[in-house]
């Protein structure tokens, strides 16, 4: 037997460069992967903070050619679509997810959680032609209404998975000690279970509100889009993701900056809530355990 | 006991929850049924040459699927292509080689890749990523391999690479995170038997980890496609819309979601509707079908090991 | 003497496994039954029978007569939940709500009943606390959440939740076999206190526990009643051999 401290064979150094080499592409590979983040982030910033006032946030939009100017209406809009979807998308959703972690077994329940997942996965721009059919064509025109619901589709699902796994982390023991105590089922579920993971319920919802807060595909023939501030939410209405697009494949340099401009706003909101969310979450779990 | 009039609240309450938990079965069906009406009188008039007509012209009101199909599938499998080994990088950086603080930091930014809007992604892509195609990369392929079809032609910037790059990058995410837990189910053992034979740490990877995972790695990839496919936004923003087959990743062209938010808008007459309707059911009948096949796998690799999510 | 509890031929299943094979018994005022059997004898689904928590369980099945105050708990016209406000119950882990106040956790019942009234509120929850044993130990946090007490606090904070409703009856499920042994003796010596208050019916795989603490002791094997009868003569002459080997440790 060679002994331990003996020379290594040239096929040794070869499987040694070979380990260095993949480990070296690997770690690599990882930083070019999230160089686009640091590039987004750079350039958003650095485009977008020109344009960043008070005015960004209160006024019209410009007309093509002046400088200055703002998404005020695009901002109202987008909260007055966000906040419409939220109020139909949350309940429907947390109702999903309570039915299939407390009234949902066996072979139909697996179905609908295959169903929810599915619909899940159905691209957002084929809701929006969905709800183009459904609410937009009846209704004679483009809506915050009709924006409001395709964005409530894309959420519901999101929102029943994120329900259902948290109270599927409630012990069973808990839900006999209520229904032992005479409580009717639905105030056990309400009262005791619901309200007990009341907190990690609503961060399944906040981050359905943040995901949806960027969409825009679904807006497009749904709310469409305003130059001026919308009357009623059922006018077309400017959203802040639709105003990002038109104005970035417009032709206009200042519009274009104006996109970048929108974009930080959009990015600062999703990031904001998304790291208040993570770390009330982390908290959460460090009282915990 | 008292017998006062019996309670039905607990009944009330179950019918509305079960109304609205089937409500999603009764949406997805509405979604098929829906699209599928608009879009009938296409499908009447054209049949299944709808799928290989290489010609898209409302005004004379011929309307053929094949290049904006050829657009989505070649733009997600380049997606594939560059974000699966991608994926599988990350997973293993983070599950085999870096300490738990590396490991913090990563997937959370991570985490922030998947968090940005693809509107945005769209923006920097059409200012940034575009720009420097045109002016680097698709010069540069171009001159050492343009003998190959592939790199073949003029650097638009705009064009089938750079909507795959982007797609690469918005799926890399999903890709790694699962990925990530199939990774870590993967029992230590493995580990220990690969090093105890002697195998360095790229071969224990290579050999205990991934070869092992070959299947969930797969699924993964199918539900990474899944997301591909239907992106629109990002997509429409960079791959120049202009309906046509051309071998060479530096061409532009267009894909089914971003045929739609191009034109559904400003349809011009119904039969116009009716086919980005049909593009629309094209997209979500294969949406489904990618999904399902996907979860198919998942299911398969977690009976078959007990692992994984 | 009435019975309190009548049990004729209770049969129950769970999906098509039979668990209970038809048990008939009687429950006095204030007895202290105990029931002991080797672990999956139906022990368990035999007080879950009696509020009728055992068909909460999918695929699961109840067959044949529990009289409460000679009134059949399985009637048709019977709502569980007036079944299961008579009697309490008091499980094997100690499980306050999460997320809920000591105060919270014992006046939830009356409260998710309808009851508002503070002061009734405050009246219910330091009787019932003070029955637990447990006043003196929280009566200067009971804003605390529940989950903040040991594990035998917790254990009695669950038996003042089950006495807030006042019940005739008080059901265990092997309430100490997840508790250090302080706790345990503390639990068994409130229960000599409880006896006064409510009948109790409990299952325990501890026999010196069911001889300490019972009045009448049924044994169970297989989903069937072996042997029932006041727990002196059990544990000193039991007229079954099965019960014999078993209490002699000869199997189980």
């Amino acid at each position: 037997m060679k002994s331990l401290s003996s020379a290594l064979s040239f096929n040794d150094y070869r499987r040694k460069l070979i380990n260095y080499m993949m480990i070296g592409l690997i770690v690599l590979g990882a930083f070019v992967a999230l160089a686009p983040l640091f590039s987004i982030f750079y350039y958003v910033i650095e485009r977008g903070y020109h344009n960043l006032s008070w005015t960004f946030f209160t006024s019209l939009p410009a007309p093509i050619g002046e400088s200055g100017g703002g998404m005020g209406n695009a901002l109202l809009g987008s909260l007055k679509i966000i906040g419409m979807a939220t109020l139909l998308g949350v309940p429907w959703g947390i109702a999903t997810g309570v039915y299939l972690s407390e009234y949902s077994y066996g072979k139909s329940s697996k179905t609908l959680r295959f169903v929810i997942d599915l619909l899940m996965g159905v691209p957002s721009i084929v809701i929006g032609i969905f709800i183009f059919t459904v609410v937009v064509r009846p209704m004679g025109g483009f809506s915050a209404y009709a924006g409001a619901v395709a964005l409530a589709i894309i959420m519901c699902p999101i929102i029943a998975r994120s329900t259902e796994e948290m109270l599927k982390t409630v012990p069973i023991h808990y839900r006999e000690a209520g229904l032992a105590l005479g409580i009717q089922r639905w105030k056990v579920i309400l009262f005791i279970l619901v309200r007990g993971k009341w907190g990690a319920i609503m961060t399944g919802v906040v981050l359905g509100v943040a995901r949806i807060s960027g969409e825009t595909a679904p807006l497009l023939f749904t709310s469409l889009n305003n130059q001026y501030w919308s009357g009623s939410l059922k006018d077309p209405t400017s959203s802040l993701p639709v105003q990002i697009y038109t104005y970035s494949i417009s032709p206009y340099e200042e519009w274009q900056m104006q996109a970048w401009t929108g974009a930080l706003v959009l990015i600062i909101f999703v990031f904001l809530i998304n790291l208040v969310i993570r770390s009330f979450f982390s908290n959460m779990r460090d009282s915990r355990d | 006991m008292k017998k006062k009039d019996k309670d039905f609240s607990d009944k009330i309450f179950y019918w509305i929850l079960k109304i609205l938990g089937y409500g999603t079965m009764v949406l997805l069906a509405a979604l098929v049924v829906v699209l599928l009406k608009v879009s009938f009188p296409i499908f009447e008039k054209f049949g299944l040459k709808f799928f290989i007509l290489n010609d898209w012209n409302p005004v004379t009101r011929v309307f053929g699927a094949l290049p904006f199909i050829y657009g989505t599938v070649v733009t997600s499998l380049l997606a594939i292509v560059i974000a699966v080994p991608v994926s599988i990088g990350i997973a293993l950086f983070v599950t085999e080689i870096a300490n738990s603080k590396i490991k913090k930091i990563l997937s959370f930014l991570v985490e922030m890749l998947a968090a940005i809007p693809s509107v945005v992604y769209g923006l920097w892509g059409l200012f940034v990523l575009v720009p420097w195609l045109r002016n680097s990369v698709e010069p540069f392929l171009g001159k050492y391999l343009g003998f190959i079809p592939l790199f073949y032609g003029a650097p638009y910037g705009v064009g089938v690479l750079a909507a795959g790059i982007i797609l690469a990058i918005m799926i890399v995410p999903t890709v790694s995170s699962i990925c990530r837990e199939i990774f870590y189910s993967v029992p230590n053992l493995f580990r220990e038997g690969a090093l105890a034979l002697g195998a360095t740490h790229w071969e224990m990877m290579k050999l205990a980890v991934v070869k092992s995972s070959v299947s969930g790695i797969f699924g993964a990839s199918i539900l990474g496609l899944g997301r591909a496919l239907g992106e629109t936004m990002a997509v429409t923003m960079v791959i120049g819309n202009r309906p046509q087959i051309s071998p060479s990743l530096f061409s532009p062209a267009q894909t089914l979601a971003s045929l739609i938010a191009n034109e559904y808008n400003e349809a011009s007459n119904s039969s116009h509707l009716a086919a980005l309707t049909a593009m629309g059911l094209v997209l979500l009948m294969v949406s489904l079908a990618v999904n399902t096949f996907a979860k198919i796998i998942q299911k398969r690799f977690q009976m078959r090991t007990g692992v994984g999510k | 003497m009435t019975n309190l509890v009548e049990v004729n031929n209770l049969k129950a299943w769970i999906g098509e496994q039979q668990i209970l094979k038809g048990i008939s018994l009687s429950v006095q005022h204030n007895d202290v039954l105990a029931i002991i059997g080797p672990s999956g004898c139906g022990k368990s689904t035999f007080i879950r029978c009696l509020n009728r928590l055992h068909e909460e369980i999918i695929g699961a099945r109840v067959e044949g007569e529990v009289k409460i105050l000679n009134e059949n708990i399985y009637g048709s016209t019977v709502d569980p939940v007036r079944v299961r406000r008579q009697i309490g119950m008091v499980f094997q882990k100690p499980n306050p709500f999460p997320s809920l106040s000591i105060y919270d956790n014992v006046a939830i019942g009356l409260k998710l009943a309808g009851i508002r009234r503070k002061s009734a509120l405050d009246e219910v929850v330091e009787r019932s606390l003070k029955q637990a044993a447990l006043w003196d130990e929280v009566k200067d946090k009971l804003r605390m959440p529940g989950t903040s007490l040991s594990g035998g606090q917790q254990q009695r904070l669950c038996i003042a939740r089950a006495l807030a409703v006042n019940p005739p009856i008080l059901l265990m499920d092997e309430p100490t076999s997840a508790l250090d042994p302080i706790s345990k003796a503390k639990i068994e010596t409130l229960l000599q206190d409880l006896k006064r208050y409510v009948t109790i019916i409990m299952v325990t795989h501890n026999m010196q526990q069911a001889s300490r603490v019972s009045s009448k002791t049924a044994f169970f094997l297989l989903g069937e009643l072996i042997e029932f009868g006041p727990t002196e003569q059990i544990f000193t002459q039991p007229k079954a051999k099965l019960t014999e080997d078993y209490i002699t440790g000869r199997f189980g």
